[in-house]
């Protein structure tokens, strides 16, 4: 137990003291994974819905595709963006392999099932006269899609703090395709397996600890707008 | 796309033209240090190098000297000499610290790595529970130890394909041992850090460079058991991917890197590292000798 407060008083120490590397580290983490929640919305809330209100064939196979996208195990995604990018790879010319802009792309197809799975779930619970009623009701598309939104409002949260925690908590795919550079792609989860490689268990605690509050401050915000007068 | 490679081509020979002018200019001044780098070359290249140089914390050191002395940002991917080798091998990366002189030498000879030099050694240490159950300290040579480690048991092993997993394959082989009939021994597909740390929980044995044990000997139970052969012998070359071989090499920093790596003041800097923070350095600088001279 003894490194376990040793980590704590690391952390509070690093945070209090305002340690310049840390921050670093934890803003490029929020960067880094905030776009790629941000684009995975973009694209994953669109299709979620277009998956819950469309029938055609094969959309089970669509659905249970996405549901296993869900679980995609991030080193595996990794692992085939490496392979894309590196120089020698279709993608290499684009010179991306081993920046901040190839582990957004990384994290983007890691988030993005996990948004289309709670948008489509999240819509298919929204009583399915809803639409019609409003446009009855003469609200204009636009209008009608804001108000469902409105409606489907805690799971599409859902959807943004699930993108959020699966991409901020990874490690497999920021190791491969950003390499863990010291001052330019290390971010929170890699620091710690840096850190624990080279026997510094207290730093490594303590990351995964300022790791953990930063995670919570941002839930803590989702989740007052989630739960604002209903 | 074209226009994009092609003002890449176009940079690139700017580049080289600037190096080259750099490289006479510093052999007509004379006298001054070679490669003390004045000549600020910029851009940046990708350095495929062991787990041993970045956990040790040398390139720590090292890097940012290299970068404020010619501008270069070096991208150091931090991996086993067997994956390093790879990226060099399809022209992944610019540049190649390792220390797996027999994979090394095929690479060579199928033109993927040329300009290597000699830059430093530390050696390999054989590390085991302070009891020492196997009775390894009595042993009178190297092969002599791995056949009491294997009639006893408990081996932890890279498994990972590095440069200290191909020395561990080669001790076996150098004293007649099958290891995959050694008793419990376990691979562990990881770095030298996370090896040691499992190797400890285990009370097994395992090979170590001496650097990365000296770093994590304070939070092990794992004592020396065995050192100072010839066969131990940790040496580390860089070399500059070929990019004649390759297309989209970064020659001009790659080559930079490896001059800086074997200058008179990297050398001292590298036999220095270390000494205040274990007592003693954890690499020796070899710049300019051979690998014969080792060891001697």
């Amino acid at each position: 137990m003894g490194e376990f407060w040793a980590g704590l008083a690391e952390a509070v120490r690093l945070i209090v003291s305002g340690d310049r590397e840390v921050r670093e580290i934890a803003l490029r983490t929020v960067y880094v994974s905030g776009a790629a929640t941000a684009l995975a919305m973009l694209a994953g809330v669109p299709a979620g819905y277009a998956l819950a209100r469309s029938r055609f064939p094969g959309r089970m196979l669509v659905l249970g595709a996405v549901n296993t996208g869900m679980g995609m195990p991030p080193v595996v995604v990794g692992l085939v963006v490496w392979l894309l990018l590196v120089r020698s790879g279709p993608l290499g010319g684009l010179e991306l392999i081993y920046t901040k802009e190839a582990m957004v792309i990384a994290q983007f197809l890691i988030a993005t099932p996990l948004v289309i799975g709670f948008t489509t779930a999240a819509v298919q619970a929204l009583p399915p006269e809803l639409p019609e009623l409003l446009q009855m009701l003469g609200a204009g598309r636009l209008r009608r899609l804001w108000l469902l939104a409105r409606e489907a409002r805690l799971g599409l949260l859902a959807a943004v703090m699930a993108g959020f925690g699966g991409v901020v908590s990874e490690v497999g795919a920021s190791m491969a395709v950003g390499g863990n550079l010291q001052g330019q792609t290390r971010v929170l989860t890699t620091a710690i397996v840096t850190e624990t490689s080279r026997g510094n268990t207290e730093r490594a605690l303590a990351l995964g600890i300022i790791l953990l509050a930063m995670a919570f401050a941002v839930n803590l915000v989702l989740t007052r707008v989630q739960q604002r007068a209903r | 796309m074209r226009w994009r490679s092609r003002a890449r081509l176009a940079a690139r020979g700017v580049l080289g033209a600037a190096f080259a002018l750099a490289l006479i200019a510093a052999g007509c001044g004379g006298g001054g240090e070679a490669a003390g780098g004045t000549a600020k070359i910029g851009g940046s290249m990708i350095l495929a190098t062991t787990t041993s140089t970045q956990d040790s914390g040398l390139l720590d050191v090292l890097v940012p000297l290299f970068e404020t002395q010619t501008g270069v940002q070096v991208k150091v991917i931090a991996v086993g000499s067997g994956a390093a080798l790879e990226m060099a091998r399809k022209g992944d990366a610019d540049a190649v610290l390792s220390h797996s002189p027999a994979a090394e030498q095929e690479l060579v000879e199928r033109g993927d790595l040329v300009e290597g030099r000699l830059v430093m050694h530390n050696d390999f240490v054989l590390v085991g529970p302070t009891g020492d159950p196997a009775r390894v300290r009595g042993a009178g040579s190297i092969e002599e130890a791995m056949r009491r480690i294997a009639a006893s048991g408990g081996f932890v092993s890279r498994g990972d394909n590095s440069g200290t997993h191909a020395t561990e394959l080669a001790l076996w082989k150098a004293a007649g041992i099958d290891p995959a009939g050694v008793p419990r021994r376990e691979e562990t597909g990881q770095g030298m850090g996370a090896t040691l740390n499992i190797a400890d929980q285990r009370r097994a044995y395992t090979l170590t460079d001496r650097a990365t044990y000296l770093a994590l000997r304070d939070r092990l139970s794992l004592a020396v058991v065995f050192e100072g052969a010839a066969p131990l012998l940790n040496i580390y070359h860089v070399y500059v991917v070929n990019p004649e071989k390759h297309r989209g090499v970064n020659a001009a920093q790659a080559r930079a890197w490896a001059e800086f790596l074997v200058a008179p003041e990297t050398q001292r800097v590298i036999g220095k590292f270390g000494k205040d923070r274990f007592g003693e350095p954890l690499f020796v600088p070899d710049a300019g000798k051979s690998v014969e001279d080792l060891g001697r």
